[in-house]
């Protein structure tokens, strides 16, 4: 468990200054990840958002290590890193402790580089992947993405007279790296900064691989009003819409956090433009359908996690 | 100068050069021809003469990726490829470069697909022509060892921190045994030394940010400092190789002439070509032909000036190229000789498209080249610009 008091005297890994828009929540999430240890980071990032907000040359807001290479290779870029780390220790050339963590947006990590990602936890590095997920490509103007929600506006996937916009639901990515029976899984959200702080503190700490995917609300993408972020973030929580959980070795499953009243999933929609269109009578069973899979996947996820019904 | 006389195949060589440079990092993929290089490799590692750390990546945009990260956090850094596996990496190709990581790699060249093939063609390193990498060319086994030793120095020369590819032919040179020299471990690892990065991912107290985002008020700059380290790599090339022959007793230099003093017509190439080329002048030779060959070793940066030098006596000049660059003009090294040659030359030159997807170049092939040759010194006359050797039309 993460202590404000304590937590309050460690140093922060971006500076202020950064250009992310207000509003944005994975800068908050780096921030809180970044919080969880205090051995020095080496962070490399996909190509998107945060890595071009971040670093505008001449100017960078890492306090940490950083580095960027392209869009879909994050973690072997990271790999790399830490392989050289481990061979230039062993010929003594490097002295100081330090820890790999590799960022990557929902497109950087769910679709074009989802084959380094699983490259790197099948060969099993000491390094915490964490995936800010805002659900589609909003680095170039929200795009689609694997891992955009059935029934989202998107530029690429419109909503018109013939479409709700995306058709179908996103890949299960929390459960393909937990497929690879890596040390430490987990989905977080920055709405729950103990949680997720928790952890990250986990993540980095296991000898081996870890994954964290971390939703990260966008105002501009999503459609509400910057500061609601953390408000959003909490609402997909509590309608277990994204829910919070760990999974050690492929076997070991711990629900985070159980809602006292786990609300519909229409509070989430009806906050949000990008799902504004799902309200009208005419599409009523969508709003079934995609309430039908949350209720299906909680239902499923609990039993995993052991967490019998009240 | 100690050596001892081995008979080892051109990827063994390369193994070899690799086992004593002794890379803190290795990332690499399989792929045909190069594979049996890295299997050597490997091999080595498993047995404790080297104790790289290698990382077997599950592509080769992976392997790329992997060694711009571990090049970044202070690593010296080696992977080796062919065709495909250099054009999936190609994207990372062009970032290695631009991030000035001093990456060394043996390129076994192979044809590009499609149609799918896996022998012997420029076209993969031609491909990256443009992408900032210094590009040396080997003739045979010995020059592939030798090159990947003084691509170390040239690229780690503070002045210059470009990667640099060293090019062999698949097959012909990976596969083929050769006599060849293998120098003392001692004297290799004092000659490449030690990587000393100036900055590097893996020092807390002085973070560092590498591949930051360069907008219109940076971007160009950055693409004349990597022109400008290009042009003064000239200078390395030459120093380091002068270093090397203390070595190896040989100074390697950007072109080799073959007889080409005297010379009356010549021909221009790359690689094991140059080999055959080099027992065809011998018999026109005996005929009383004044044949010669001009190679390039150093073909990034290109030795505009020494090449048009070295071919100004010539009544006649023939490029062989063992790429097309499909621009209904000829292949990428004629155009570039071409150009050397613009307003330094008035000798006639033409170009030969020749070996596309391990195509045979014997004796019959070359011999026609310099037959034309031989004609167009007599009249001065150029009947065909670009002529596709030993194709079935």
């Amino acid at each position: 468990m993460a202590n404000l008091k304590e937590l309050n005297k460690r140093k922060e890994l971006l500076s202020g200054g950064h250009r992310m828009c207000a509003g944005c929540a994975s800068p908050i999430i780096i921030r809180q990840m970044g919080l969880a240890q205090e051995i020095p980071l080496v962070v490399g990032s996909a190509t998107g958002c945060l890595e071009v907000s971040t670093t505008p040359n001449p100017f960078t807001a890492w306090n940490s290590s950083f580095v960027h290479c392209a869009f879909e290779n994050s973690a072997a870029t990271v790999s790399g890193a830490e392989a050289a780390y481990r061979s230039l220790k062993r010929r003594g050339k490097v002295k100081e402790e330090m820890r790999f963590v590799a960022l990557g947006g929902d497109g950087g990590t769910y679709d074009i580089g989802l084959q380094s990602l699983s490259g790197m936890l099948e060969r099993g590095p000491r390094i915490l992947y964490l995936c800010y997920n805002n659900e589609a490509y909003m680095n170039t103007g929200v795009q689609r993405s694997g891992a955009t929600p059935m029934g989202t506006q998107t530029t690429t996937a419109p909503v018109g007279k013939e479409s709700i916009g995306k058709k179908q639901f996103p890949k299960d990515l929390t459960g393909i790296a937990v497929a690879h029976k890596i040390p430490f899984v987990a989905q977080a959200s920055p709405s729950h900064w103990n949680d997720l702080i928790t952890k990250s503190q986990k993540a980095l700490s296991v000898d081996g691989p870890a994954f964290m995917n971390v939703i990260s609300p966008c105002p501009l993408g999503w459609g509400y009003s910057s500061e609601k972020t953390i408000e959003i973030a909490r609402l997909a929580v509590d309608t277990c819409f994204w829910p919070l959980f760990e999974v050690e070795n492929g076997t070991t499953w711990k629900l985070s956090y159980k809602p006292a009243v786990k609300k519909p999933i229409t509070d989430y929609l009806k906050a949000q433009v990008r799902f504004r269109h799902l309200l009208r009578p005419e599409n009523t069973a969508v709003v079934e359908t995609i309430q039908k899979r949350v209720d299906d996947d909680w239902a499923a996820l609990k039993k995993r996690c052991g967490v019998t019904e009240e | 100068m100690s050596k001892k006389l081995l008979a080892l195949t051109g990827n063994d060589a390369a193994a070899y050069a690799m086992k004593q440079i002794n890379p803190d990092v290795v990332a690499a993929y399989p792929i045909t021809p190069q594979t049996s290089l890295m299997e050597k490799f490997a091999q080595f590692v498993a047995d404790g003469e080297s104790n790289t750390e290698i990382v077997l990546v599950e592509s080769e945009h992976s392997a790329m990726s992997a060694c711009v990260g571990a090049s970044c956090a202070g690593a010296r850094v080696m992977t080796a490829t062919s065709s495909q596996g250099l054009a999936l990496m190609w994207e990372i190709v062009y970032i290695a470069s631009s991030y000035r990581l001093p990456i060394v790699m043996p390129l076994v060249n192979r044809a590009l697909s499609g149609p799918i093939n896996i022998h012997c063609d420029h076209g993969d390193a031609m491909g990256i022509r443009d992408s900032g990498w210094i590009q040396l060319w080997a003739e045979n086994a010995q020059e592939v060892y030798d090159n990947l030793l003084m691509a170390i120095r040239i690229a780690e020369n503070s002045g210059i921190l470009l990667p640099v590819v060293v090019n062999y032919d698949g097959f012909i040179i990976s596969h083929a045994i050769e006599n060849m020299y293998l120098y003392d471990d001692a004297e290799v690892k004092k000659f490449v030394g030690e990587y000393k990065p100036k900055y590097t991912l893996l020092d807390p107290k002085n973070p560092t940010t590498f591949g930051s985002f360069d907008l219109p008020d940076y971007y160009f700059e950055h693409r004349r400092q990597m022109a400008a380290a290009m042009k003064d790599s000239f200078k390395v090339i030459g120093d380091v190789a002068k270093e090397f022959s203390k070595i190896c007793g040989r100074e390697y230099k950007n072109l080799e002439g073959y007889k080409l003093e005297d010379a009356e017509i010549a021909i221009v190439a790359l690689g094991s070509t140059v080999g055959t080329a080099r027992a065809v002048v011998d018999e026109l030779r005996e005929k009383g032909i004044k044949a010669g060959i001009l190679k390039i070793r150093t073909f990034r940066p290109f030795p505009e000036d020494e090449i048009a030098d070295a071919l100004k006596k010539l009544k006649a000049v023939a490029v062989l190229d063992r790429a097309d660059s499909l621009n209904a003009v000829g292949g990428p090294l004629f155009d570039e000789v071409r150009g050397a040659l613009y307003r330094k030359s008035a000798i006639p030159a033409v170009n030969y498209v020749y070996g596309l997807g391990g195509r045979d170049m014997g004796f019959p092939e070359i011999n026609k080249v310099y037959a034309d040759l031989a004609e167009i010194a007599k009249t001065g006359k150029v009947k065909d610009l670009v002529t596709y050797l030993g194709v079935r039309d």
